[in-house]
């Protein structure tokens, strides 16, 4: 509790300073009552965490089987009929929404699964992006034959980035992928030639199928939809694999995992490369949707938005990132009315997120098995009596 | 020991940590079915030896023969896959995964579902407080529990030659010794054991053969019951 009034105190007293030179004293502390109203309904929220979380941990895992899968069956049909029911903004942010899960879900194999901190993802979602690009416009292929090409494409990106950082970890490998990210743009940028540099590639084809030819977003929608799914499927499977064993081993403890006879440049590639190529397949899309690319589109800040969505979804956990990277498409979205102060607000709601949830929204099922204070002073009486008893 | 020949044969082996030599010619032999044991001061390269083993560090020189197949330059997974397994120093459970799930990572290189279900039974048996604990997460068990653990996941893999670098570090003598035992017991079920250890004595005492190593070779071996009465090693190692 007391902790808690401290994080609440420090938190808004920094975002205070930190907007005085935005938006005026006046403004600041405008703001910074409205951060007091927040940590005022946190605490009223806070006794009943626990419940809450009870709730959600039952909804997790549910015995009654049938509930869950109608929450399902109810989010797909909301899925599903989404551009009847709304307009063609709303279509168009779902669209991008989709399209970042599928991003973050992507990155997760790498960072979640694996955990091998990659800075520099967006660099794949780039080459899947141009390689759709110059696919379309220079070899005039369909949609549907470039769309695997930019997945491979981009997993070859994905093995060349992951052979020079076999041996770093942490802050390192950081480092290293954050270069790589801004020198696959920087290369976009100037190599007038082949990509347009700044001006990029104009009047990239659409795809279409059977006499349908995609100029609606409602078009765009459910073919996100398609891949959103399988890449949900996929990424799932892979979870679950011993492929997915694997990468937990690498992720929990690397010389370990070597001991257990698991083969670490083939699994670190293999994340690599099947992270990448999910990256390939939302680039392609991406590509496809807007008819333009260019290098603007694939700055440090969007690999830094997509960590983001990993990171408050939840490392690890499925569903966690996708509802990450719903509400960091959304919340932007929404915040539109604030106009200047939004990326303020959202700034700040990342920084509460992190303060109050640090494991995610639905953090990865190993971060909520953590061992809290109780546990310990538990485990410290159970061994000290097993040693008395072998004593006498 | 059991009659055979040696089951590992090590060959002057040299390996380098960049331009420092950590291992300047070991030969060692280990027959099958029995406990050797690897003695020596810290830094003399004991633990450098089993990682040459397993594959972890590439020796520069030198050859390493398992079954009469040689192994060194086989990358890590291979040589488990051979049937090498190793325990590593300071035990290196998963600590975020459960007793059970790190079981299952030990049985990674086999895929006979239903004899690694089978062997999990018989360990829940020899260890019934990893049986009691499986759905604990293996990083809040105490530092016994974990070494327990760690030779247990070793074992599911069923090798034929377990290598044990340090199972007493940091741990309770009460733990020492029952850790001990079950070497002892997992070596009369059958497998053959590499042994580093710096509390010598207790490592002598269930070894049926040992090796001490100074500075990066060996510098005596001899049966253990022999190096328990030299007096030599009675001074170094055995505290008087």
């Amino acid at each position: 509790m007391m902790q808690d009034i401290k994080k609440w105190a420090f938190g808004s007293l920094w975002l205070f300073i930190l907007t005085i030179p935005f938006l005026g004293i006046i403004n600041a502390l405008y703001f910074l009552v409205s951060l007091i109203v927040l940590a005022i309904l946190w605490f009223i929220y806070k006794p009943f965490e626990q419940n809450i979380l009870d709730v959600q941990s039952k909804l997790l895992q549910l015995p009654m089987p049938s509930i869950r899968w109608s929450l399902y069956f109810v989010i797909a049909i909301l899925v599903l009929i989404l551009p009847f029911i709304s307009d063609q903004y709303i279509t168009n942010v779902a669209t991008s929404a989709i399209t970042y899960i599928v991003l973050a879900l992507g990155l997760n194999i790498v960072v979640g699964f694996a955990g091998l901190l990659d800075l520099g993802y967006v660099a794949f979602y780039a080459v899947g992006a141009y390689s759709y690009a110059l696919l379309s416009t220079k070899a005039g292929l369909s949609f549907w034959a470039v769309l695997p090409l930019s997945a491979i494409m981009a997993a070859i990106f994905g093995i060349i980035l992951g052979f020079p950082t076999l041996r770093l970890r942490g802050d390192y490998l950081a480092i290293v992928t954050l270069g790589f990210g801004e020198m696959i743009r920087i290369t976009l940028n100037n190599w007038d030639s082949v990509t347009g540099g700044p001006n990029g590639i104009l009047n990239i084809k659409g795809p279409a199928t059977l006499g349908l030819s995609f100029s609606q977003p409602h078009h765009y929608y459910y073919l996100i939809i398609i891949i959103g799914i399988f890449t949900i499927f996929a990424v799932n499977r892979l979870n679950n694999s011993r492929i997915g064993r694997a990468w937990v081993a690498i992720r929990e403890d690397e010389i370990a995992a070597e001991a257990m006879g698991i083969n670490i440049v083939k699994m670190k590639l293999l994340a690599f490369a099947l992270g990448a190529s999910f990256a390939g397949i939302a680039g392609g899309f991406f590509a496809s949707k807007m008819k333009f690319v260019s290098p603007e589109s694939f700055t440090f800040f969007e690999s830094v938005i997509i960590l983001c969505m990993v990171v408050l979804g939840g490392m690890g956990s499925i569903p966690g990132v996708i509802l990450g990277a719903v509400v960091l498409i959304i919340l932007p979205e929404s915040l539109r009315g604030f106009q200047n102060y939004r990326m303020i607000i959202f700034g700040a709601a990342m920084v509460l997120i992190m303060l109050f949830r640090p494991q995610g929204f639905i953090g990865g099922v190993r971060r909520r098995l953590e061992l809290h204070p109780e546990d310990e002073k538990i485990l410290k009486q159970e061994t000290e009596s097993l040693y008395d008893v072998k004593q006498k | 020991m059991g009659g055979g020949g040696a089951l590992l044969k090590i060959d002057n082996i040299h390996t380098s940590y960049g331009v420092i030599e950590a291992l300047k010619g070991v030969s060692l032999k280990v027959k099958e079915g029995e406990i050797a044991c690897l003695l020596g001061a810290n830094g003399a390269g004991k633990s450098t030896t089993l990682l040459t083993i397993c594959g972890v560090n590439k020796p520069t020189k030198g050859q390493i023969t398992f079954f009469s197949r040689t192994i060194n330059g086989l990358p890590p997974h291979e040589i488990v896959e051979e049937g090498i397994s190793l325990v590593p120093e300071g035990r290196r459970v998963f600590p975020m995964l459960t007793v059970y799930e790190n079981l299952r990572m030990g049985a990674f290189v086999r895929r006979d579902k239903m004899g690694i279900e089978e062997d999990l039974e018989s360990i829940y048996k020899n260890f019934p407080i990893l049986k009691e604990r499986k759905n604990q997460m293996a990083g809040t068990l105490s530092g016994g529990e974990q070494q327990m653990l760690a030779i247990a996941r070793a074992l599911i893999s069923r090798p034929r030659l377990l290598l044990l670098d340090e199972p007493s570090l940091g741990l309770a003598p009460i733990m020492v010794e029952k850790i001990f035992k079950i070497i002892k017991d997992i070596n009369k079920s059958g497998a053959t054991i590499l042994l580093v250890e710096q509390n010598a004595a207790l490592a002598l005492e269930i070894a049926d053969y040992g090796y001490v190593m100074e500075t990066g070779k060996i510098a005596m071996e001899d049966k253990a019951e022999k190096l328990l009465k030299n007096k030599k090693i009675k001074e170094i190692y055995l505290g008087g």
